[in-house]
Formats: structure tokens, C-alpha cells, sequence
């Protein structure tokens, strides 16, 4: 039996059914670890043996017989955004190179609730900025489809991770589609909940309107489970919602039938790659025979919210990122005179080029003279490309477009332009502007071998929905049973 | 908008970033390069529509006024570069 | 032109920490005085991820003193973030409101000299207390202390109406006094819990525009801000008349030279970059939730004073001068509760703890005793157990070591003498010493008697029944 090729809820059959043991996991986890990392370059902390002790005791609880939580023993990563108490927590930053929060997230106090084990960390672009993760600190993270191309970000550690089944599931975060367009570019499946659904404490801040956390899964209903872990009013987070606990995966109905899907056309136009388009277009057939309605619609709303995006975006991260001034805790200068340069030097030579023009971006946008006519202008576009979406939502009940105008680029391609990089995120950032759900799943694979994602999107809290919808095609198509990650070239 | 060298200091002070002088212009250009695209917004028929602030529409969430003690202080000066008697400590100020 | 051509102009922005049980944003306590960073957590040390959640309280203290100060209540209102760089400030901002506070367009009256006059508030916002910076005795540099960071504080801003250091300090005294009655802010200046940044500037009498104004900020003691206003005022004036101009800038005050120094460079130009504070929810309060707090105020100063007029027969001067602090009258009607005689207290309270105060340079809240104390010692007077010179004795041994005044006379051997023999035999001796004093007396010189009394009190020191002297002396002359 090969292991970690299984998803969780293959694994959890076969510990119910004593066929494995979470020792047996969880060590053929950190085989695979140790196999793959010097092709993946997914980790930025391991912790396979704690994992490994961890195991141990699971099983010897389980074999006393008691009780406990459905999941227990189930390993998983964590992006290595969101707080682990005792352990780094680096935001692929030099800035946070040493930093131990002294807290857990809300997120991981739920998974430790549910007795998950942890295998590690996962590498990022620094503090989620980017969509390549080129831009971590660390490492750079390699596609698992070709190792000589990006794995998308800013999750990509997380995203090539699942991929490379070096972790069975992990948790990313997802500001303008740091989960979907990673998991679009590594093949896997990529949730980001309605803004509100998933408690942000603990979740490293990039743009505090735009943040959420969300499962990166091997298939949808891996990606169900996890949201139910996750899911849930949290009174540490102002902005999380009170709503009635559900079971995501009752929701997964395996059918599609009068199920209204709209095509927004401009998702489609220029700038999308022939051979993602040409796959979308066989996915749309693929829905209409499952018996779907299917409509072209219009909703042009594609370059005001990637424009708004990062007007926002930059501009909640210049504040957010304050915080790093080398006095309590991060990186601090070895050579200041005085005060203002303790906050200067520490804060250029800790940040990145990249988190640095987002945070000069950010602050110009903020800086008097320039607030009405970009953020304050950004603002009402937002309200407008929400607009949009409610009137799309009126008539529809998900929006399928790609997840990413392309599949993996190659190194190097776009990390010295920075607005061509931005411009990889057009067809994902306007689902965060709104606040709206996405679902990014596999439907096929290029001439090249490379993976392709669509995306669905919701109206807000209709997670049940997109996942039903997801779940529809990926039971009609059976992607993972088709392609499976190569590990090519990476002779660099 | 164009933006000149002397704007691009005069942030990169506000957000207490020291950029070097062979740095400048690359920033300048990608700064220029973003806010020209960004000026998109400025062509969107946004006019009367109110400013959206927050992801949601929630209001009124509060906290009760009840004392919680955080247990672990230490924790919370364990990663400080430099600290004395239980203080961050800094430079000489004023 | 001389100095009587020119109007100062003075507006001020009252800071007032809140005394809610827990922080702004997280459930640390607030409590002075605790050792350095044990008041602290995850959420005011920003830490990475952490958020903030407002705490209920804070917006109720809030909409208290707006409504107390006659402003109105947004009815829709937010937070803000304002940005800047500052080891006490662990975010790099402030959470604060910036164009939609919860209270606006109030006033509040002062008096001087019996005149009246109103003092516009413009608003009242609420906001997050910073951290303090303590000097490094033993190994240089600073040592940041962060207790005391997002303390809740309301801003009270003031509009320019004030026109000299005394109008200031009326108003500053006003604010103190209603935060105090409605019991949202302890306001203890030496604490630093209550502050006040000084905005002053000058014109020629008659314009109606204003000059340029310089600030001074964070100034906690009365007499600190109408010294700095003074002089602010004298070297504006000095530098336009010798033809310059005022710069826009914040200004520290110095107290021991008495002057005003310029604290920053010009190149730090501030750009608060305020923006809506996306961690936190819009703000709305109802009808309901406004008209409940305004039913529920206490009792202002104006109806105390009303009361004391009416209820202890006080006269306008006292029932004013006791009702400006809520301390005082406080302490007035706690120590009516033990010892019924309200002319008593008023003038122990308004004479000689006033005199005290002012000796001292403290404020009625930092009187080290209990009104039950206070109360006792009057008590004593009345019963005999001491004389009134005595019950001053006894004040300032409360003021220096506060405990029950019984056991102060006890203990000093102060306990008046009121027994006839021994006060008889204490007659007889100074009679005896001092044969020309009964002469005198005798030849109808009166004063004499007074003479006989003072020198059998200071044989006594002061322990003698003064009423029983008296009488016995005039017994013995009269023989």
C-alpha cells in the first residue's frame, strides 16, 4: 500500500478499519519527506520525529481504548504564516527567521482539538507576497509536475506539498489566491472560504480585508473535511462570522442537475493561455452533461479588482507590517546609532525587495494627497465589484472561470517584473475584493504535462455549493487517477 | 501621476525604510510601472457609491470587560533582540 | 504694539484614560503600578496575527462623557488606524477614530470671576493608551514598559475658545470634574491619567482670524499648562513684534526652566496616513442604547451643588468650591454620614485639608485619609475629647501618616484636659506667676484675660479645654 498517495479520508477508513496504524502514517510520511525535499523544497521546519512520537502515543490511546476525535493521528502542514506556539513561525521572512510566537493560532487550537499531527512548516513568498514563492526568505519551492517551474504562491510550499504527498493535507491562506493559484499550478484542490468563515487570529497579517485561511487537498472532499475543522465563530477575530456549524461534506451530492453555472466571457479573453482555455471549455461540456445549466454572462469587473487589489492590499500591509521594528521581537540591525535607524536598517535589511515595494506602494496610496484618489477611490470600486458579483449571483448559483491565466511559469520569469507577476493573480484577487468563496480544482493537463485549475466561486457562505460542484466533476473526471506529478528536470 | 525621487524618500521614510542609492531606481520605476495600472480605478464608474470598509457587514461586535491574564509572560519577551529587567530594550531616547 | 494689543487663542485636547476594568483591545487589566510588563499579552504587545476586539465598556464610558458634555452621539461610527513610528506605540499605529468619532459638537460651561462662558468641545474620540519608554539607569539606552499600552483613553478636543492660561485651566478643571462625577476616568494627573496637549497661538484684538498655534503635548499638572501657556503666549507675542513669524510645530515645555523647546526636525513632516481599521466592525448604536445611558448618568455637578445649597444650607461660594471636585464632595458627604454637621465638614474641607492641598501642590484625589477619619476628628472636636487647634494637629498627622484620630491623640497624649481639678490647679499656677496680669485685669484692662488663657495653653500645650479656662479665670479674677 503506498501511503501517501492515499487522501485523508482513505486513511481514516483504513485506520477505522485497524488496516493502518498512525505510526504507520506518520513515518511513511517522513520517508517521503526525506525522499522528496531535496526535489520539493516544500519545508521550511520539519517535524517529522516529534510527528513520530506524537504517533506513538495516538496509537497506544487508541489501543486503551479510548474515545477519540475522528481525525486523530491524521498528519498535516501548516503555512508557515499562521502561529504555532513553540515552534517558528517565519513567514519565509528574514525577518521572522527566529521568531517563536508565543501563541497558537485559533486555527491550530482547532486542529489540536481534532489530535492532528503536525509534520512542519511550509515555504511561502515573504509574509504571502507574491505568487511564485520565489520570494521566501528560504528556498525556493519547486513544481512537483516540473521541477524547473514555480509551484505558484503564495502558498506554493503548502500546495507542492500535497502534490508530492509529502503531506496528506495542509492549511494555506489566501489574500488575493495564495491557495487557488498554487493549487491550480501544483494540480491540487485549493479552498478559499467567504471572508469571515475561518477565524484570521493567529494568521500573520498581509491584508487584514482580504485574508482568510483555507485547505489545500489532495481532492474535494479531503478539502470539506478540513473546512469543518476549521470553520466556526471565533471571539478573538471581530470580523469572524456567528453561524450555525456545518457538515461540508453532507453537501457533497454528487450531482449537478438545474444547477445554474454562469461564464463570466471577459474571464476568457485576452491574456489566457490557449491550452487553459481550450480545458475550461471542455470542463463546461463536461458540466452541461452532467446536467447543468450553463450560461454565458457578463461580468466585467476582472482589472478594477486587481487594480483595487493591490491599491488595498499594499496599503493594509504598510500598517500591518509596522509592527516588524526590531523591539520585541524579529530582526534587528547590528549596525544603529540611535532610534530611527534601529527602525530603518532593521526594517530594510529584514524585509525583502518585494514585501518592501508592496509596503512603499502601501504607504503612498495612504499618504496625504494621494488617499481620495487611490484608496479611498478603491474602496468604492470594491463596492462596485461586489455589486457585480450580487447581480451575477442573482441569476447564478457558482461562476466558473480559470483559476490562473497559465500553468507553471518558469523560474525567473516574472520575479523581475513585478506587474507582470501581479497581473498572474487577475483571475483570483476579485473573489477576495468581494469577500466571496473560490474553489480551485484540476481539469487537465497541458500538451506539456503541466496541471490546469478552474475556478468556482460562490456567493457568500455557499461553500456547500461550490464544493457540490467541484465534487460533481472531479467524480465524473477523475483527475488524480490520470496525472500524477513527475518530478521532472530540476537539474538547476 | 508621476512620482519624483525626493516622493519616493519622503515615504520610504514614513514607512521607516532605507532604500540604497543604487536601489532608487528600480523602485521608482516599479512604483510607477504599478501606479499607472493602478489608476484604473480612477476610470471606474464608481461615482455615489459608498466606500466599502471591511470585508463584511457585521457591527457591534464587543468584548466583555472581564480580566484574562495571559499565562505566559515570558513567552512575550523571549523573542525581543535585547531586553533588560523584563523591558525591550532600545536606544536612548529622549 | 505692547502685550494688551494681543489675544492669546488656546484649544485643548484632553486625554483621559478610561478606568474600565480591562484594556481597549484585550482582556489585560488596566490597574496602575504593576511591575514592568505583567500586564501584558499577545494582543498589546503585537504580536504577529493577533487582533483586536473593543472592548463594550470602553464606547459606554465614551457616549457617557459625551452626553454629560452635551455633545451628540454618532449614531454610526468606526475606528481608525493612525500611523506612525514609536517604541512605545507596539503596532507602528494607534487604533483611534478619525472622521467619524462617536461624539461631537458639545460645550461646557466655566465661570470666572462669576462670569460665565461656554467652551465648544468639537469631539470626543476613542483610542488606545502607548507604552512607556523608562530611562536606563544601570546600562544605558531605554527600557520599553508596555502595561500601559491600549489602555482605553478618550480624546476630548476642544474648540479655540479659550483667551488665557486661566480660561484653560477653568475648562481643563470642568472636563476633571465631569469625568469624575459620571465615574468614567480617575483622572489622576500625577498618574498620567489624565494629560493634556496645549494648542496656543496668538493675534491682535479685533482679527478674526487665527494666528499660528504651536502645541505642547502630554502636559499633566495644572500648573505646568498655565505656565506654559504664559509663556507661549509672552514669546509669540515677542517674535511677531520683532517681526517674525511663528512656526506651525510641537513644542516640549520644560518645567524647571520654564520655557519652551522645539522637539522635532522639520524633515519629519507627520503623515498620519489614517485609514479605516480593517480588524474591527462598523460601530451603531440605537435609540435605545443611548437613552439608557443618559437615564442612567450620575449626578452632575451643577444639581450637587444645587442640593447643598438647598438640602445643607451651604452658602453659593462653598457648595461650589466642594462640588469642583468630585473627591471633595465625595469625601463632604461620606464624612456627612458619620458626623451630621455639614458646616463643620465644609470648613474643615474648604479651609485648612484645602490649605493643605495647596501647600502641598496635590489634588483633592490624592487626600491620603478617609472622610470616616476626617469625620472622627470633627467629632472629637465636638465632643470635647480636643480643642480645634488641636483637630489641626491631628489633620496634618493625617496627612502624614493617615490612621483613626482617637488613636493619634492617644498616642500624641493630646487628649484635652476637662478636668476641673487639674485645670484649677494649672489657673492657680499661672495666677501666681504672673501677679501683674491680674492688675491689669483689674484696672479693666481685658486683653489681660486673653494673656492668662494663652500662657495656660501653652503650659498645657494646647490640651486645656479653652471654654473651661476661660471661665475659671474669670471665677478667680472676679473673686
Amino acid at each position: 500500500m503506498n501511503i501517501t498517495k492515499l487522501t485523508v479520508h482513505e486513511l481514516k477508513e483504513k485506520l477505522d478499519k485497524k488496516e493502518l496504524t498512525v505510526e504507520e502514517i506518520v513515518k511513511a510520511y517522513a520517508q517521503r519527506i526525506e525522499e522528496k525535499e531535496k526535489d520539493v523544497q516544500a519545508f521550511i521546519t520539519t517535524l517529522t520525529e516529534n510527528a513520530v512520537e506524537k504517533a506513538k502515543e495516538i496509537d497506544d490511546r487508541k489501543a486503551k481504548g479510548e474515545t477519540q476525535s475522528p481525525y486523530s493521528g491524521i498528519p498535516i502542514g501548516i503555512k508557515d504564516n499562521i502561529c504555532t506556539k513553540g515552534i517558528k513561525t517565519t513567514c519565509a521572512s528574514k525577518m521572522l527567521a527566529n521568531f517563536i510566537a508565543p501563541y497558537d493560532a485559533t486555527v491550530i487550537e482547532k486542529l489540536n482539538q481534532e489530535n492532528l499531527i503536525s509534520l512542519g512548516k511550509l515555504n511561502m513568498d515573504e509574509f504571502a507576497m507574491g505568487s511564485s514563492t520565489e520570494y521566501s526568505y528560504f528556498k525556493k519551492t519547486r513544481n512537483p509536475w516540473n521541477l524547473n517551474t514555480v509551484p505558484g504562491g503564495s502558498s506554493g510550499g503548502v500546495a507542492a506539498a500535497v502534490a508530492a504527498d509529502m503531506v496528506p493535507w495542509a492549511l494555506g491562506s489566501d489574500t488575493g489566491g495564495s491557495i487557488r493559484q498554487p493549487a491550480s499550478l501544483c494540480g491540487v484542490v485549493g479552498l478559499k472560504p467567504t471572508y469571515g468563515l475561518v477565524s484570521r487570529y493567529g494568521l500573520v497579517a498581509f491584508a487584514s480585508s482580504l485574508d482568510q485561511i483555507g485547505p489545500i487537498t489532495k481532492d474535494v472532499e479531503d478539502s470539506a473535511i478540513l473546512l469543518n475543522m476549521i470553520t466556526g465563530h471565533d471571539e478573538k477575530d471581530s470580523t469572524s462570522v456567528e453561524l450555525e456549524k456545518k457538515d461540508y461534506t453532507k453537501a457533497l451530492k454528487n450531482d449537478v442537475k438545474g444547477l445554474k453555472i454562469g461564464i463570466p466571457k471577459e474571464w476568457y479573453g485576452e491574456g489566457l493561455n490557449e491550452e487553459v482555455k481550450a480545458k475550461l471549455e471542455q470542463a463546461i461540456e463536461k458540466y452541461k452533461e452532467l446536467g447543468a445549466i450553463v450560461e454565458e454572462c457578463s461580468l466585467d469587473v476582472a482589472n478594477y479588482a486587481l487594480a483595487t487589489y493591490y491599491i488595498v492590499a499594499c496599503a493594509e500591509a504598510s500598517s500591518n507590517l509596522g509592527r516588524f521594528d526590531g523591539i520585541r521581537y524579529g530582526y534587528r540591525a547590528e549596525n544603529y546609532t540611535n532610534l530611527k535607524e534601529l527602525f530603518k536598517n532593521s526594517r530594510s535589511e529584514g524585509f525583502g525587495d518585494e514585501v518592501k515595494r508592496r509596503i512603499i506602494l502601501g504607504t503612498y496610496v495612504l499618504s496625504s494627497g494621494y488617499y481620495d484618489a487611490y484608496y479611498k477611490k478603491a474602496q468604492q470600486v470594491r463596492t462596485l465589484v461586489k455589486q457585480k458579483f450580487d447581480e451575477a449571483f442573482e441569476k447564478y448559483d457558482v461562476l466558473l472561470t480559470p483559476t490562473s491565466p497559465t500553468v507553471a511559469f518558469e523560474f525567473g520569469a516574472k520575479s523581475n517584473n513585478p506587474l507582470e507577476m501581479y497581473l498572474a493573480d487577475i483571475c483570483t484577487v476579485s473573489i477576495n475584493i468581494a469577500g466571496l468563496p473560490g474553489i480551485s480544482l484540476p481539469c487537465g493537463v497541458d500538451s506539456k504535462g503541466m496541471p490546469i485549475g478552474m475556478q468556482l466561486v460562490g456567493n457568500r457562505f455557499s461553500e456547500e455549493t461550490i464544493l457540490n460542484v467541484a465534487y460533481t466533476y472531479e467524480q465524473a473526471t477523475k483527475f488524480r487517477e490520470q496525472y500524477k506529478p513527475t518530478f521532472r528536470g530540476g537539474a538547476n | 501621476m508621476q512620482v519624483s525621487k525626493e516622493e519616493l524618500l519622503h515615504i520610504a521614510n514614513l514607512a521607516s525604510l532605507k532604500l540604497k542609492e543604487e536601489e532608487i531606481d528600480n523602485y521608482l520605476l516599479n512604483l510607477q510601472d504599478i501606479l499607472n495600472f493602478a489608476n484604473i480605478v480612477s476610470k471606474a464608474p464608481v461615482e455615489n457609491l459608498p466606500e466599502t470598509i471591511g470585508a463584511n457587514d457585521k457591527y457591534n461586535v464587543f468584548r466583555k470587560d472581564e480580566i484574562q491574564v495571559f499565562e505566559d509572560n515570558e513567552l512575550l519577551i523571549s523573542n525581543a533582540p535585547e531586553a533588560e529587567r523584563n523591558m525591550f530594550k532600545i536606544p536612548k531616547v529622549l | 504694539m505692547s502685550k494688551e494689543d494681543y489675544e492669546v487663542v488656546i484649544g485643548l485636547e484632553v486625554h483621559a484614560e478610561l478606568s474600565t476594568k480591562t484594556k481597549i483591545f484585550c482582556s489585560c487589566p488596566t490597574e496602575f503600578g504593576a511591575a514592568p510588563n505583567t500586564h501584558i499579552c499577545p494582543i498589546c504587545t503585537a504580536m504577529p496575527g493577533t487582533l483586536p476586539v473593543l472592548n463594550e465598556k470602553v464606547v459606554e464610558y465614551a457616549v457617557k462623557a459625551g452626553l454629560a458634555t452635551g455633545c451628540s452621539i454618532a449614531r454610526d461610527s468606526k475606528n481608525d488606524r493612525k500611523n506612525y513610528f514609536y517604541p512605545d506605540l507596539p503596532k507602528s499605529y494607534q487604533i483611534s477614530q478619525f472622521d467619524k468619532p462617536l461624539c461631537e459638537h458639545g460645550e461646557v460651561e466655566i465661570e470666572e470671576e462669576g462670569e460665565k462662558k461656554k467652551i465648544g468641545i468639537t469631539r470626543i474620540h476613542i483610542e488606545e493608551d502607548a507604552g512607556k519608554l523608562n530611562h536606563n539607569e544601570f546600562g544605558g539606552g531605554s527600557l520599553v514598559d508596555l502595561n500601559r499600552a491600549g489602555v482605553p483613553l478618550i480624546e476630548i478636543v476642544s474648540e479655540p475658545d479659550m483667551r488665557s492660561s486661566k480660561d484653560a485651566e477653568s475648562y481643563l478643571r470642568k472636563i476633571k470634574s465631569i469625568l469624575e462625577y459620571i465615574e468614567v476616568s480617575d483622572c489622576k494627573m500625577q498618574e498620567g491619567s489624565l494629560r493634556a496637549d496645549v494648542n496656543v497661538s496668538v493675534r491682535k484684538k479685533g482679527s478674526k482670524e487665527f494666528g499660528t498655534r504651536t502645541e505642547m503635548k502630554n502636559m499633566n499638572s495644572f500648573r505646568s499648562i498655565v505656565r506654559a501657556i504664559e509663556y507661549e503666549e509672552s514669546r509669540q507675542i515677542e517674535v511677531i513684534e520683532e517681526g517674525g513669524t511663528i512656526t506651525q510645530e510641537t513644542l516640549r515645555w520644560d518645567d524647571v526652566s520654564g520655557k519652551t523647546f522645539s522637539m522635532r526636525d522639520k524633515e519629519d513632516a507627520q503623515d498620519y496616513r489614517y485609514f479605516p481599521e480593517p480588524d474591527l466592525v462598523a460601530i451603531r448604536l440605537s435609540e435605545e442604547y443611548i437613552e439608557n445611558i443618559k437615564n442612567n448618568l450620575p449626578e452632575l455637578p451643577e444639581s450637587r451643588r444645587a442640593r447643598y445649597l438647598e438640602e445643607y444650607k451651604l452658602s453659593e461660594k462653598e457648595s461650589k468650591m466642594l462640588t469642583a471636585s468630585k473627591y471633595l464632595s465625595n469625601m463632604f458627604e461620606d464624612a456627612l454620614t458619620i458626623c451630621g454637621n455639614p458646616k463643620a465638614v465644609a470648613n474643615w474641607l474648604l479651609s485648612d485639608v484645602s490649605r493643605i492641598l495647596n501647600e502641598k501642590e496635590i489634588e483633592p484625589d490624592q487626600i491620603p485619609f478617609t472622610a470616616n477619619q476626617l469625620a472622627k476628628m470633627i467629632e472629637l472636636i465636638e465632643k470635647g475629647t480636643i480643642s480645634s487647634a488641636i483637630g489641626k494637629k491631628v489633620l496634618e498627622e493625617l496627612f502624614e501618616n493617615p490612621r483613626d484620630p482617637e488613636e493619634i491623640i492617644k498616642e500624641k497624649g493630646w487628649i484635652q484636659i476637662s478636668d476641673e481639678g487639674a485645670i484649677k490647679e494649672v489657673v492657680t499656677r499661672i495666677l501666681e506667676n504672673n501677679p501683674q496680669s491680674i492688675i491689669d485685669y483689674k484696672a479693666g484692662k481685658d486683653r489681660a484675660l486673653g494673656f492668662l488663657v494663652g500662657q495656660a495653653m501653652k503650659e498645657t500645650k494646647g490640651k486645656a479645654n479653652p471654654q473651661m479656662l476661660n471661665k475659671m479665670f474669670l471665677e478667680e479674677l472676679n473673686k
